[in-house]
């Protein structure tokens, strides 16, 4: 690639493949696109069974040449998966079986009639089909790094390039000098999507002022946090732009050579990405004198291998290094001395995918969105006791309410609504009183929870609040990296305690102490692990004291969850079939022949197998 | 059951690798990220292996595949059962599912059984929580579980 002009003229040509999909009919050569969703969770769900099913039906009727069948990334509506689109009408087939592409092939793609029963729920009004951004799940939405998953083929690069790809590297490396790329992005306000909401453009602004022969740019998918996958959808579904982000900072603070430290748990996302990185270096969009300029740049991925703490920045880059991945103290912080003692801009996936379109639509365009303080809008994996479980990016400042009942679609199976967990292991539960503040860093911040990398899960009222912190701080204690105590020591001992009060072998006194020694760990551990550990607890003991306190006095668990603290009891409903006299493993259960039976609890080991095999429901568990 | 872990063909292996690596900055992680491939483990002898051609200690070598969850040093059953324990799949009962899985394989968490056969781990999340709860066998995914006992006993049978 040597220029604006051949680019441009790359992306007229390049038009034709996705105009379908934006509704012009006329200038596209195909009749239909049928576009599969091929996130992790539509394979896992069988998506490339479907995708061969397809191409096997569209042979038979002849249509191979008039029918483009595109593999993309995440729809962002993982809970009606697998889901595949059809253009240019935008029907949205949900829930769809590789016997459904016979029915869709046949129906659709031949006869022109849209498959109605096996649209999604609210994507058409009888016979007419709603355009996608109007659906209720897509409506709140503001889609900017996931402006293009599931809209393009990740796996050509033509697509991204049809959709400006690369004009922003273009533009930045042939019209903009590296200060103005930084007044840029730090006058849209960007703060990172990885936990810390660091101002992007100060950190770029420290490794350009720092003066060194070699420096570098990492981009951060390590994605901790057990529930978020943002970031693994944005590598799987449009990787050409962190790979062009990744370049314009480069240019930006003058470094030549990039990382991006990927999960070892993702596998597609790897795959995609270097995928992606080889087509760019074909086109000379990575690699020596980019557009014929003197800058030179250079990818690679590295894998991660299973340890939670190389989420940090400097764990993350003493595991590039080849080094057991622990964290150092900062200062330095990377920015100054990074990797090999270079310093180094690191940030996360998410936030390097917003910076192409900052650098194209201007620091304006993004301010304008959004809160005071924090600008843009933010991706989150939403997950447990919600209908829809997927991924949504909304705009910052929406309400927890909106995004979990309008967007989410509320709780399922008549449920109520207990708590919502955001920021993950290291964040905070908030309650149903804090549904109405607006969402961002400084809220979020100020009541205990925490924004982190934008996991979201929702819990009900079967969800045992004291289990969660248990589940969270089980999770830290394991993760612990072990280089200082009051994290390596401490967090164990928080532990403890949760677990003789989830058993009811504690005591009142226990719940202050528990209290004491997290407030401690925040203060004295060494990184950011250590810091917010205790917070899950934290937060619950706030708005949840009278759940610890029922299990510490009355030894009850009012979720029904906690084992220990649990009897298992047969009701009047029961005929006396002997089903479960039988299936019981210690022989607890005792009753003559279509009499009420009894459970002796003492024997009783509560391994629930009464309950399953029981056809009365007519056993209950308190 | 003791394995054969360790023979020519993978040996050789395991030389194109480091011939590709070696000398180059931070060549140590991706190394050992194909042994793990190659013979499924990482047990001392490969380590040994790899500090002479590497002239990384070997002491470095062992804290450094003891440090990450991803590698192992002992080798691990013919089908890896993974029960995800990441968030999304806790709250819908995840937990119930391992125990299951405990009871039916025969085999604790982290452990492999007997016979080989089985190993079984509790997983961070796999980035599939829309199909909460989620496990794995080796390659296959089974999402959406009910976690009932039958439902992890039919999914054994296929193994
Ligand atoms: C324990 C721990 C885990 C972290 N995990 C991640 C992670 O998975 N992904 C991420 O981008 N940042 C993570 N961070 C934050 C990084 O240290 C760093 O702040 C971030 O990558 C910077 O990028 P940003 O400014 O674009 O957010 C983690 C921090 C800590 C303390
Ligand atoms: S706070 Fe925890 S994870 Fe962080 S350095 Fe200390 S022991 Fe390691
Ligand atoms: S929590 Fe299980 S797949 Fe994400």
């Amino acid at each position: 690639m040597k220029s604006l002009q051949e680019l441009e003229n790359l992306k007229l040509q390049s038009q034709k493949l996705v105009n379908l999909r934006l509704g012009d009919r006329q200038n596209s050569p195909h009749k239909h696109h049928v576009l599969i969703c091929q996130g992790t969770g539509c394979v896992s769900a069988k998506a490339t069974v479907i995708e061969e099913a397809f191409h096997e039906h569209l042979a038979k009727h002849n249509l191979t040449e008039d029918v483009v069948v595109a593999r993309t990334g995440c729809f962002g509506i993982c809970e009606a998966g697998p889901v595949v689109i059809v253009y240019p009408e935008g029907a949205f087939y949900s829930h769809v079986t590789p016997e459904d592409a016979e029915r869709i092939t046949k129906n659709h793609l031949v006869e022109g009639n849209v498959v109605t029963d096996l649209l999604l729920e609210g994507s058409s009004v009888g016979d007419k089909i709603i355009p996608i951004n109007e659906i209720p799940f897509y409506k709140k939405q503001k889609r900017v790094s996931l402006a293009l998953c599931g809209l393009i083929n990740p796996e050509n690069i033509l697509e991204y390039i049809a959709f400006d790809g690369y004009k922003a590297l273009a533009k930045a490396v042939l019209e903009m000098s590296p200060k103005a790329i930084i007044d840029e992005i730090k006058e849209s306000g960007i703060r990172g999507r990885g936990g810390g909401g660091f101002s992007t453009g100060r950190k770029w602004e420290f490794t350009m002022n720092t003066q060194a022969d070699q420096k570098y740019i990492v981009c951060n998918g390590d994605e901790g946090d057990p529930g978020a996958f943002m970031d693994r959808s944005i590598l799987e579904g449009d990787p050409h732009a962190i790979i062009e982000a990744m370049a314009i900072a480069g240019y930006a603070v003058g470094a030549n050579q990039g990382y991006v430290y990927v999960r070892a748990e993702y596998p597609i996302a790897t795959n995609r990405l270097q995928i992606a990185i080889d087509q760019a270096k074909d086109f000379g969009l990575l690699g020596k004198n980019i557009f014929e300029s003197d800058f030179n740049f250079d990818l690679e991925i590295r894998l991660g291998a299973g340890a939670f703490v190389c989420g940090e920045e400097t764990a993350l880059l003493n595991s590039i290094e080849g080094q057991r991945g622990m964290p150092n103290p900062r200062p330095p912080y990377p920015a100054v001395e990074g990797l090999w003692g270079k310093p180094t801009v690191i940030n996360n996936v998410e936030t390097f995918s917003n910076i192409p379109q900052i650098i194209l639509n201007g620091a304006k365009w993004f301010s304008d969105m959004g809160t005071e303080g924090s600008n843009g809008t933010k991706v989150f994996a939403l997950g447990g006791k919600i209908k829809n479980t997927g991924l949504i990016e909304v705009p910052m400042g929406i309400t927890l309410r909106e995004v979990i009942f309008d967007v989410g679609g509320g709780i399922p199976n008549g449920k109520k609504f207990k708590a919502v967990q955001t920021g993950g292991p290291s964040g905070g539960c908030l309650t149903e009183e804090h549904l109405d503040t607006p969402i961002d860093f400084d809220n979020l911040t100020r009541l205990g929870a925490m924004m982190g990398s934008g996991g979201m899960i929702v819990m009900d009222e079967d969800n045992c609040m004291v289990d969660i912190a248990k589940f969270f701080l089980e999770f830290t204690v394991d993760e612990s990296c072990g280089k200082c105590a009051p994290c390596r020591v401490g967090t164990k001992k928080m532990l403890n305690i949760l677990n003789r009060i989830t058993s009811g072998t504690s005591e009142m006194a226990e719940l202050d102490r528990l209290e004491e020694l997290a407030k401690n760990i925040k203060i004295s551990s060494l990184c950011g692990l250590g810091q917010t550990a205790p917070n899950p607890v934290l937060s619950t003991l706030k708005n949840f004291r009278e759940e610890y306190e029922a299990h510490v006095k009355d030894n009850k668990c009012p979720s029904g969850v906690c084992k220990d603290l649990l009897n298992y009891f047969i009701l009047d409903t029961c005929i006396g079939c002997t089903l479960c006299t039988r299936h019981c493993p210690v022989n607890a259960i005792t009753g003559e022949k279509k009499e009420v039976h009894h459970i002796d609890t003492k024997t009783c080991i509560k391994c629930n197998v009464c309950v399953e095999k029981c056809k009365f429901n007519a056993i209950e568990v308190r | 059951m003791v394995k054969e872990v360790i023979c020519k063909d993978r040996l050789a292996q395991l030389e194109t690798v480091m011939d590709e690596h070696k000398g180059k900055k931070g060549c140590l992680m991706p190394i050992l990220h194909e042994s793990q491939k190659i013979f499924g483990c990482i047990p001392l002898g490969v380590q040994k292996v790899i500090a002479d051609a590497t002239g990384i200690p070997m002491a470095e070598i062992y804290g450094v595949v003891t440090f990450y969850s991803h590698f192992s040093i002992e080798p691990k059953g013919d089908f890896v059962i993974g029960v995800c324990m990441g968030t999304a799949c806790y709250v819908k009962n995840a937990g119930k599912i391992l125990d299951d899985f405990v009871k039916q394989a025969n085999v604790k968490v982290g452990e492999t059984s007997e016979d080989g056969k089985f190993t079984l781990e509790a997983t961070r999340c796999i980035g599939a929580c829309g199909l909460a709860p989620v496990i794995t066998i080796n390659e296959d995914v089974y999402g959406r579980l009910k976690a009932d006992a039958q439902e992890v006993a039919d999914i054994l049978a296929k193994y």
